[in-house]
């Protein structure tokens, strides 16, 4: 498949203060790609450069094979962008909104009123064509936007944390759209900070913190190589840490201490149980669960993903 | 800092017609100051005030003042929209940032923001035009030259403003700018009287005003006192309009692309 983004040692920034160090990644054809970290991370700066909103400070950086310092009209008649606050005119209604957008990419009006027709079908906004967008609930003004982004029939769509705000319904909701736009071959670019999300649609991600990657792959392989199938959480007077660690050496290939919360990475979790049976009187809780990207993430910087820490 | 050369496209008129569009659902909302302010200024100035007063150059004071004040309602209108108007969609609604998403340069959303600023001018001034017209304070078919003149000065107020806005992008700002830039050339630029009867550095002073040169313009123009030497001021708006253009795009620039 071909690379449709393509960023080599990409640096950003920002009064000699870099907060992309030189990251390196591509994305393929028809795939979701997703950029993972939590705040501060340097997500949105990249997805800045992509769609060429901000420039780049060094590093190669192609869309579509175009140099993104040299096409930029170019590049971004072939993307959608889907930025992160609500740029919404919030005095047009919601036809409206989508017939001015389309007239910066020249849209012929009949064209473009089809292609709105269209898109609010597929998005479910069909019945509020003539409402003010500013009487509208947060889960349809991000589908809305969404919309907008795809009037020019873009060849990648790029959202910049599409579902952060949204309740758990409009999330989803959201994620199906995603996912059959992609079942129709557009390539998506997202940022997120939830790891759900991040599962729930991404066939390949990099894990950002500080401007620089730790890590790249399939979401399942991710969690594989660094934790395992399952975990084993146990909330506990820290002072059993070390009875724990002793008790269950045989099943433990790695561990990791979180406040009042030890993480076992278990050989074998049933196992790891039965052996710790003489100590778990002492535990406050103990839960054998999946493991997630979040516990990824956690081992591979030593937090959690959206910590009060990480904030920009 | 880099002082690449501006990237204007066509998408200028995009971005016109996108404020266009949001001006029609709300211009009953913005009419208020920019229609009725001249208006209570004409009413209790001209005939209130003026029943008091001299006639001014050969002028009662009400055909004095009618003209002076459809320059400043115009000068008034594209200095709210450049920057009240302008901080609001690039800092509070994003419309800029979303604007930037389509195949238009940061070139082509300020300059389509200056040419509605000039727009507002026009529409403006035009409107208190006709209203004077209406109270049969026109007195020559030059008057149809207003509204031109009112596009030059408004693409210059818009610059001024837009400067400001980049300079001091802070909402409160604003009350600065109209109260130490806007408000003194409202007052002393001859729209209330001439200035011959001040001291000579303020005469000297209102030659860099630039609404001097459009209310010297405006009120012979309505009065139909045309001739060469109206072709200074006129002059003088295009070459500052010329010469101070291309710095609201460059600072506006500097401040939304990082």
């Amino acid at each position: 498949m071909e690379d449709v983004i393509y960023a080599r040692d990409l640096v950003k920034a920002f009064n000699g203060k870099e907060v992309v160090k030189g990251i390196s990644f591509s994305v393929r054809q028809g795939e979701c790609f997703g950029l993972l970290g939590p705040n501060g991370a340097g997500k949105s700066s990249t997805v800045k450069m992509i769609y060429c909103f901000l420039p780049v400070t060094s590093g190669i950086l192609k869309v579509l094979g175009m140099d993104v310092q040299e096409k930029a009209r170019e590049i971004k008649k072939k993307i959608g962008v889907v930025a992160q606050e609500n740029n919404l005119d919030n005095e047009l209604t919601v036809l409206g909104n989508l017939l001015v957008y389309a007239s910066f990419f020249n849209l012929p009006k009949r064209e473009a009123r089809l292609k709105a027709e269209e898109l609010l079908a597929f998005f479910g906004l069909e019945e509020y064509q003539h409402k003010k967008v500013e009487t509208l609930s947060g889960g349809m003004k991000r589908r809305l936007t969404i919309a907008r982004a795809l009037i020019h029939s873009p060849e990648i769509l790029i959202l910049d944390e599409p579902t952060t705000g949204l309740d758990p319904q409009a999330r989803h909701l959201v994620w199906q759209r995603l996912r059959s736009l992609k079942e129709r071959g557009v390539t998506l670019l997202l940022t997120t900070h939830y790891m759900d999300e991040a599962v729930q649609l991404c066939d390949r991600l990099i894990i950002i913190d500080m401007g620089r990657i730790l890590e790249s792959g399939r979401p399942r392989d991710l969690i594989g190589r660094h934790v395992g199938e399952t975990l084993l959480e146990i909330r506990g007077d820290p002072g059993i840490w070390d009875s724990i660690l002793e008790n269950g050496r045989a099943y433990i290939k790695e561990h990791m201490i979180v406040g009042d919360t030890i993480l076992l990475y278990p050989t074998d979790g049933q196992a790891l149980i039965q052996a710790l049976r003489p100590v778990s009187d002492r535990f406050f809780h103990q839960t054998l669960r999946p493991a997630t990207l979040e516990d990824v993430f956690l081992k591979l910087t030593g937090r959690g993903l959206v910590d009060e820490f990480s904030e920009a | 800092m880099n002082f690449r050369k501006p990237d204007l496209s066509w998408l200028v008129w995009r971005v016109f017609q996108r404020n266009f569009q949001v001006y029609r659902k709300t211009w009953k909302v913005s009419l208020s100051f920019n229609f009725f302010e001249p208006l209570f200024y004409l009413g209790a100035l001209g005939f209130g005030l003026g029943a008091y007063v001299q006639q001014m150059e050969g002028l009662p004071y009400l055909n004095y003042l009618a003209p002076g004040l459809i320059a400043s309602s115009a000068m008034f209108a594209t200095a709210y929209e450049c920057t009240y108007g302008s901080f609001v969609r690039m800092a509070y609604q994003k419309t800029y940032h979303a604007i930037l998403a389509t195949p238009a340069s940061i070139e082509d959303v300020v300059m389509g923001d200056l040419i509605y600023g000039a727009f507002k001018s026009v529409l403006y001034g035009t409107v208190i035009l006709l209203v004077v017209a209406a109270l049969g304070l026109v007195a020559s078919p030059w008057a149809l030259l207003v509204p031109p003149v009112l596009a030059v000065s408004g693409l210059l107020f818009g610059a001024l403003s837009m400067i400001w806005t980049g300079l001091v992008p802070n909402i409160d700002s604003f009350n600065y700018f109209f109260s130490l830039i806007i408000t003194p050339l409202f007052l002393f630029s001859g729209v209330f009287f001439p200035l011959k009867g001040m001291p000579a550095f303020v005469q000297q002073a209102a030659w860099i005003s630039p609404l001097y040169h459009v209310v010297n313009l405006t009120r012979d123009l309505v009065m139909g006192r045309a001739g060469v030497h109206l072709i200074g001021d006129l002059v003088w708006l295009l070459v500052a309009t010329i010469v101070l253009l291309p710095a609201p795009v460059f600072l506006v620039r500097r401040l939304v692309i990082k």
